[in-house]
């Protein structure tokens, strides 16, 4: 009989590294979001340049190689990284490219005619997307926001390939040590489901909160 | 008599091979009470529109308060507006929209207060009294702490107007501003303006449908036909003794369609 108890203690370290990874992934990718986003929409030429090269080169190139580049290709450079700083940069900076597209999309589906009470009342650019326009499209970006957090809670195992002692590498160190697949992998399975549970739970409640007087119901 | 508030020059503008203004000029003098009529796509929302700089123009100039709206003046040469000469302008303009556009996350008070607070830096205490005073006026203090999803076309529009009144500007313009609205709605939304109209020296410039409202409330009328005023006057004269066979034309159509002049 296999001492599962100490083994179960390795697991849950390693959902600790994956919660922080997601968490801080999360962080980063929302910032990059937020400023490629609002860069594909501004009037000045090189901003939308940079956001785009940005967004296309993260969104076209696999979080895999992305990782390694960090991790192994940077130091070469001078840049030393910790498996969990290259493992955050990489996460925020491929899921940012693709929530950047999301940002960008609820801005521009935000209706023309609140875009010209902004003119008509004589609200500066800036003032009217971040008094009007904003707060209406986060609306809109967060169903969205939530699968990308999933996305990005999923894409954390990778970083066990640079042999950060998340989830889904301490599972291999359990099969490993003990030669059983079953339990490590169907524990990290149950692991990995809680938590998008509780990323989609915790997003649509937050919904619901922002939505709140928008359709006339609030008290 | 004084010098115009008012002053378009010439103005073209087209929508791709569209022509919608085919050099139109006019005046309006301070305290005016205007009504633009005319069949739709005859360019009367647009010329509101180009004042309140949400079109540009393509051709002529506009003379806001003495003060080129579309250049400015610099060492003798007029420059296409920047955006700090157009924020400037805009301060002595307001518009109503016929669909309200008010600001669906922001509470009837909120979006009576937000431009004063941004744009004039009035402290919120401040705004929030003139708010509620012109809430008053247009009869929705009551509602003050609702969201715009909670009232009706005819409250919503009420609500605009105090919005847009609450930056005190020289000239107010209402495009369509009754359109939109379930006939019974109508009158509570036109009495504000008669109110407005009566208590205010503010120069209003009208775009309507509403012939009956037009008459009463307009100091003069302008009647709208491809891009040009074809003809203009005193209210009794155009809805009475049109002279112009196209206006003749376009009031029967109303009439017949159940307007009341």
């Amino acid at each position: 009989m296999t001492q599962w108890s100490g083994y179960l203690g390795l697991i849950l370290q390693g959902a600790l590294v994956t919660i922080e990874l997601t968490l801080m992934g999360s962080v980063l990718a929302l910032i990059m979001a937020f400023l490629a986003g609002m860069g594909r929409v501004s009037r000045f030429f090189a901003l939308r340049w940079l956001a785009t090269v940005y967004i296309e080169f993260f969104r076209g190139t696999s979080i895999f190689v992305q990782l390694f580049f960090a991790y192994f290709v940077l130091p070469l450079i001078g840049l030393e990284l910790t498996p969990l700083q290259a493992g955050v940069l990489a996460l925020g900076l491929n899921v940012g490219a693709y929530a950047a597209e999301v940002v960008r999309g609820a801005i521009q589906s935000v209706g023309r005619e609140q875009y010209e009470a902004c003119i008509a009342l004589n609200l500066g650019r800036w003032q009217g997307m971040r008094h009007v326009i904003l707060p209406q499209a986060l609306l809109i970006m967060l169903p969205t926001f939530g699968n990308n957090a999933i996305e990005l809670l999923k894409a954390t195992s990778v970083v066990s390939l640079i042999s950060l002692a998340d989830l889904t590498f301490q599972a291999q160190v359990v099969r490993s040590q003990t030669g059983n697949t079953l339990v490590p992998f169907t524990t990290i399975l149950i692991i990995y489901f809680a938590l998008a549970l509780i990323i989609s739970w915790g997003v649509r409640s937050l919904e619901r909160r922002m939505a709140r007087g928008l359709d006339g119901v609030r008290v | 008599m004084s010098t115009p508030i008012i002053k378009v020059d010439a103005i073209s503008k087209s929508f791709g091979s569209f022509k919608v203004l085919d050099g139109l000029s006019m005046q309006v003098m301070p305290g005016e009470k205007l009504a633009l009529i005319g069949p739709s796509g005859s360019g009367k929302t647009t010329i509101l529109r180009i004042l309140m700089t949400l079109e540009k123009i393509d051709g002529g100039h506009i003379q806001i308060d003495g003060e080129q709206l579309y250049h400015m003046e610099r060492n003798g040469q007029l420059l296409p507006a920047d955006e700090r000469h157009l924020t400037k302008m805009r301060q002595k303009i307001g518009m109503v929209f016929q669909l309200f556009n008010l600001f669906p996350h922001k509470c009837v008070m909120d979006n009576v207060t937000l431009a004063p607070m941004l744009t004039k830096g009035t402290p919120r205490a401040a705004a929030e009294k003139r708010a509620m005073e012109l809430l008053d006026m247009v009869g929705m203090a009551d509602k003050a702490k609702s969201m715009p999803a909670q009232l009706s076309g005819g409250q919503k529009q009420r609500v605009a107007i105090a919005r847009a009144l609450a930056l005190s500007p020289k000239i107010m313009l209402f495009d369509e501003v009754t359109s939109a609205l379930d006939p019974e709605l109508v009158e509570e939304v036109l009495n504000v303006m008669r109110k407005l109209a009566a208590e205010t020296d503010m120069t209003m410039l009208l775009v309507t449908h509403e012939m009956g409202f037009a008459h009463d409330f307009a100091d003069r009328v302008l009647f709208f036909d491809r891009g040009r005023i074809v003809e203009e006057g005193k209210p009794d004269e155009i809805f009475r003794h049109p002279k112009q066979e196209r206006t003749q034309g376009f009031l029967k159509k109303i009439i017949a369609a159940g307007h009341r002049v």
